[in-house]
C-alpha cells in the first residue's frame, strides 16, 4: 500500500497544527460556533444529537493493521470503545469532546491518518473496489488512481468551496463494488484495443432526495489525462452548479438540467483550454504505482487440503467460507469478508477489541492489508487458504464471523435518529429488526443475494434508492414510519427502487420483508436474484402480498 | 472604510491605505480611483479611462470574467465577490484571470473574506484582500506561510509535491 513519504507528512503536520490553533480559538471564545462551524467542518468534525462526531478517512477504503490499531485506541481513549464504519469507507466517532480532537488528530496523523475532507463542500475520500490487488476481475489497481486523486484533491485552492459535497468512485472490475454509478463521477478502468489504458467517465449519478443514475460523458478517457480532465468537471461544475438552493446544487442536477451531452461539451471544451499542463506527470504516477506493487504471493496449489479438511470437520467454518470467502486471483489464497452485521448488532459498529482482532489477523495472515467496503464490512484481501480457519475461528471468537456477506441481513443502515441531528426516523433498530427475522442461516442461503438499504431521511445516507429492497424512514405527525422501495441496485446494473406503496409503521417493517420474500422465493425461476424476480414479474405480487394482510 | 492587506512580490502581507472607492451602480461616482461592477463598467468604464482614472472592475459570481478578457490591460485591479466564503466560485474566476487570461494586476478579494480561506486564495493568484473578520497582516501570513508543501498545480505557479519528488 501507499506509504507516506516527507512531503505527505509535513502536509498532514501542517494542516493537524492549524485544526488545534483553530480549535484553541475557539475554547477561547475568541470565536463563535457560528464562525466555527465552517473551520470544523473542513475537518470532519459534526456537532450531533448528543456530542461531536468525528469522522476519519480511510482513503479509499484502505489501511494497515497500524492505522486500524490506532482507530481502536481512539476509540478506548477518546469515545466508548467504538466506531461506526460508513457507507463512504470512512470511521466515525460518535461521543468526542471538541477539547479532545486536536489531539485525536495528531493520534491520527502519527499513522497518517486524518480527517480532512470528510464534510464540506469539497471532494470527498474517494471510493474504490474493496479487491483491488486482489481479485482477477480487475483491469488495473484502482488504489493507484485512487491515490493520485486523494493527493490532487486535498486541500485542493480552486475546489474546496463547490456548490455541494463531491463523491469519485473507481472501479477497474466488471463487478462493481463501489456504487460508481450513483457516484458525482464514476471512473470505470477501460483497456483500449491497442492496450491503451484509460476511463469510461460517468457523471452526475447521486442518491439524496432525487436520485439519478450517473451517465457516461466519455466512453474512453485516456488514463495519462485524468487530472486534466477532472479540473474541466469540477471547473464547469464548481461555476455553473446551484447555490440558490441546498437541495438542488449536486453535480446531477446540473447534469440533468443541462442534458448529459451539453454537460460534456462543455466539459470537453474547457478540457482543451487546460490541455495537458493539468495533468499529472508520469514520474509521479510511477512513484505511487510502485508502492502498489505487486504483493509477493507464495506459489501455491489451487487446492488446499488443511481448508478442505476444515470445512468437512467444521460445518459452522464450512458456511462461513460459502458466504465469506471470494476467490483471489493468486492460487491457494483467497479474499475474506468480514461482516460487521452480527445478528441484532448495529450495521457498520465496531469495538475497539475487534478492531485490534482484526488488525492482529492481518499483520499475521493477511499481508497487513486491511479493507472497508461501502457496505461497512470489512475485507482481508489476501489470506492463504491455508490459514483460513485459523481466521474464521479468531473472528468467530470475537463474535466477527457472521456467515452472512451479501444475503438479507447483510443490511446497510446509516446512524438514523438514533445519533444524526437530520434524520426522521430510527434506521438501527429496524436493521436489527429484519436480521433477527432471518437469523436462520440456512432460509438466509436459500433466499441468497438480497441488499437491504436502509436511510433514516431523505438524504439516503443508507443508500436506500439502491438497495433491492430499499427503506426510507419517514416522519408522519411525529410518528416514525417506513417508505419500502423496491427493485434499486447501486451495482454496474444500477437502477433506483419504485416506491412499493404507503409507508408502513415500523412495527410492520420485519413483516412486510418477509411477506415480499415469500413472494419471490414463490415467483422465482432458475438462478434468479431476488432483483432479478422483481425485474421480470415486476412489482404486482410483490404490493399484493405486502398491502393485502393489511386490508 | 475596510482594511486592505496586500501580499507583496516576496510574500509579505502589509496593511495599505486604499485609494479606491467601491461604487454601488446607484451611487453617483465619486472623484478619483473607483471600483464598479461589470455592467457599469460595461456601460461607463471608456468615459471613466478616458478620464485618467484608476479603474477597477468587480466580478461578482455568476459572471464569466472571460467578459473582461479585453479591457484587462486597462484596468487597475479586479475584484473577485465573495457574498459568503460558501461561494467558492471566486477561486475559478481568479485562477482564470492568472492563468487564461494573463492578468498581472492586482486581484482583490471583497466580501466575505476570511483568513481561514487565506491560503486558498492566494493559491488563485489573489493578492489584495479586503478581510471580513478584522484579521491583520500578520494574521494573513502566519496562515499563508503555515503549509510547507502543495500537492496540485495551482494559478500562483507553487512547486508542487510532485515537482519537489521529481527533484529529489
Amino acid at each position: 500500500m501507499y506509504l507516506y513519504d516527507a512531503i505527505d507528512k509535513d502536509i498532514l503536520a501542517d494542516r493537524t497544527q492549524e485544526f488545534r490553533e483553530q480549535v484553541a480559538r475557539r475554547l477561547a471564545g475568541e470565536i463563535t460556533e457560528d464562525q466555527f462551524k465552517p473551520i470544523r467542518l473542513m475537518n470532519g468534525l459534526y456537532l450531533q444529537l448528543h456530542a461531536y462526531m468525528l469522522r476519519v478517512a480511510i482513503p479509499y477504503g484502505s489501511m494497515d493493521s497500524r492505522q486500524l490499531r490506532m482507530l481502536a485506541q481512539i476509540g478506548r481513549k477518546y469515545d466508548k470503545a467504538y466506531g461506526h464504519f460508513t457507507t463512504r469507507t470512512n470511521l466515525q466517532f460518535h461521543w468526542i469532546s471538541l477539547k479532545d480532537t486536536p489531539d485525536i488528530l495528531a493520534d491520527l496523523a502519527s499513522v497518517d491518518m486524518h480527517a480532512i475532507q470528510t464534510s464540506g463542500n469539497c471532494i470527498r475520500n474517494v471510493t474504490a473496489d474493496p479487491y483491488a490487488g486482489a481479485t482477477a476481475e480487475e483491469i488495473d489497481d484502482p488504489r493507484v488512481w485512487s491515490e493520485a486523486i486523494r493527493q490532487w484533491s486535498s486541500l485542493h485552492p480552486e475546489f474546496s468551496f463547490l456548490p455541494r459535497k463531491f463523491k469519485i468512485a473507481i472501479t477497474a472490475a466488471p463487478k462493481d463494488r463501489t456504487a460508481a454509478k450513483v457516484h458525482d463521477i464514476g471512473l470505470v478502468v477501460r483497456r483500449a484495443r491497442d492496450g491503451t489504458l484509460g476511463f469510461e467517465v460517468m457523471v452526475g449519478g447521486g442518491l439524496g432526495a432525487s436520485p439519478y443514475i450517473g451517465q457516461t460523458i466519455k466512453e474512453f478517457l485516456p488514463a495519462s489525462r485524468l487530472f486534466s480532465y477532472l479540473d474541466a468537471i469540477l471547473r464547469v461544475y464548481n461555476r455553473l452548479g446551484r447555490r440558490d438552493n441546498r437541495t438542488k446544487a449536486r453535480i446531477k442536477i446540473l447534469v440533468s438540467s443541462l442534458g448529459a451531452e451539453e454537460f460534456g461539451r462543455q466539459v470537453e471544451a474547457e478540457w482543451e483550454q487546460v490541455g495537458p499542463a493539468g495533468d499529472l506527470p508520469d514520474t509521479e504516477l510511477a512513484r505511487i504505482r510502485g508502492a502498489f506493487a505487486a504483493h509477493p504471493f507464495e506459489t501455491l496449489p489451487t487446492q488446499s487440503e488443511a481448508f478442505e479438511r476444515a470445512k468437512a470437520a467444521d460445518a459452522a467454518f464450512a458456511r462461513f467460507a460459502r458466504n465469506n470467502l471470494k476467490p483471489h486471483k493468486k492460487p491457494g489464497y483467497t479474499i475474506v469478508e468480514i461482516s460487521l452485521k452480527a445478528i441484532g448488532e448495529t450495521p457498520g459498529d465496531m469495538t475497539s477489541d475487534q478492531m485490534d482482532v482484526v488488525a492482529d489477523l492481518g499483520a499475521r495472515y493477511g499481508s497487513d492489508d486491511i479493507r472497508a467496503t461501502h457496505e461497512q464490512n470489512l475485507v482481508l484481501p489476501h489470506v492463504k487458504l491455508d490459514d483460513a480457519h485459523a481466521v474464521y475461528q479468531a473472528l468467530a471468537a470475537a463474535g466477527l464471523a457472521t456467515p452472512n456477506i451479501n444475503l438479507i441481513s447483510d443490511i446497510i443502515a446509516c446512524p438514523g435518529l438514533d445519533y444524526c441531528a437530520l434524520a426522521n426516523a430510527r434506521a438501527i433498530p429496524v436493521a436489527q429488526d429484519i436480521a433477527r427475522r432471518f437469523a436462520d442461516q440456512d432460509r438466509a442461503e436459500l433466499i441468497g443475494e438480497l441488499k437491504i438499504k436502509i436511510s433514516g431521511c431523505i438524504n439516503a445516507c443508507g443508500h436506500h434508492h439502491v438497495g433491492h429492497i430499499g427503506i426510507l424512514g419517514v416522519d408522519k405527525k411525529g410518528e416514525e414510519f417506513y417508505q419500502l422501495t423496491l427493485g434499486g441496485s447501486g451495482a454496474e446494473d444500477a437502477s433506483v427502487g419504485k416506491v412499493l406503496g404507503p409507508a408502513l409503521s415500523a412495527d410492520r417493517v420485519a413483516g412486510a420483508i418477509d411477506a415480499l420474500v415469500d413472494v419471490y422465493l414463490r415467483e422465482r425461476q432458475g438462478e434468479e436474484r431476488f432483483l432479478d424476480t422483481y425485474r421480470r414479474t415486476g412489482v404486482t405480487p410483490f404490493k399484493e402480498a405486502v398491502y393485502a394482510e393489511a386490508h | 472604510m475596510p482594511k486592505l492587506i496586500k501580499r507583496l512580490a516576496d510574500g509579505q502581507f502589509v496593511a495599505e491605505a486604499d485609494p479606491f472607492t467601491a461604487v454601488s451602480d446607484e451611487a453617483e461616482l465619486p472623484p478619483g480611483d473607483v471600483i464598479i461592477s461589470l455592467t457599469r463598467f460595461q456601460a461607463e468604464g471608456d468615459r471613466l479611462l478616458s478620464e485618467g482614472r484608476a479603474v477597477g472592475v468587480r466580478i461578482e459570481p455568476a459572471e464569466q470574467v472571460e467578459a473582461l478578457a479585453y479591457d484587462l490591460p486597462r484596468l487597475a485591479l479586479v475584484a473577485v465577490a465573495f457574498p459568503t466564503y460558501r461561494d467558492g466560485r471566486a477561486y475559478t474566476s481568479a485562477t482564470l484571470l492568472r492563468e487564461r487570461l494573463g492578468f498581472t494586476g492586482e486581484v482583490r478579494a471583497v466580501g466575505d473574506v476570511l483568513r481561514e480561506q487565506a491560503g486558498f486564495m492566494v493559491r488563485c493568484g489573489i493578492d489584495a484582500f479586503e478581510p471580513n473578520d478584522g484579521s491583520d497582516p500578520d494574521q494573513w501570513a502566519h496562515a499563508v506561510g503555515r503549509h510547507r508543501h502543495v500537492y496540485q498545480r495551482a494559478a500562483d505557479g507553487r512547486v508542487t509535491a510532485f515537482q519537489e519528488r521529481g527533484e529529489g
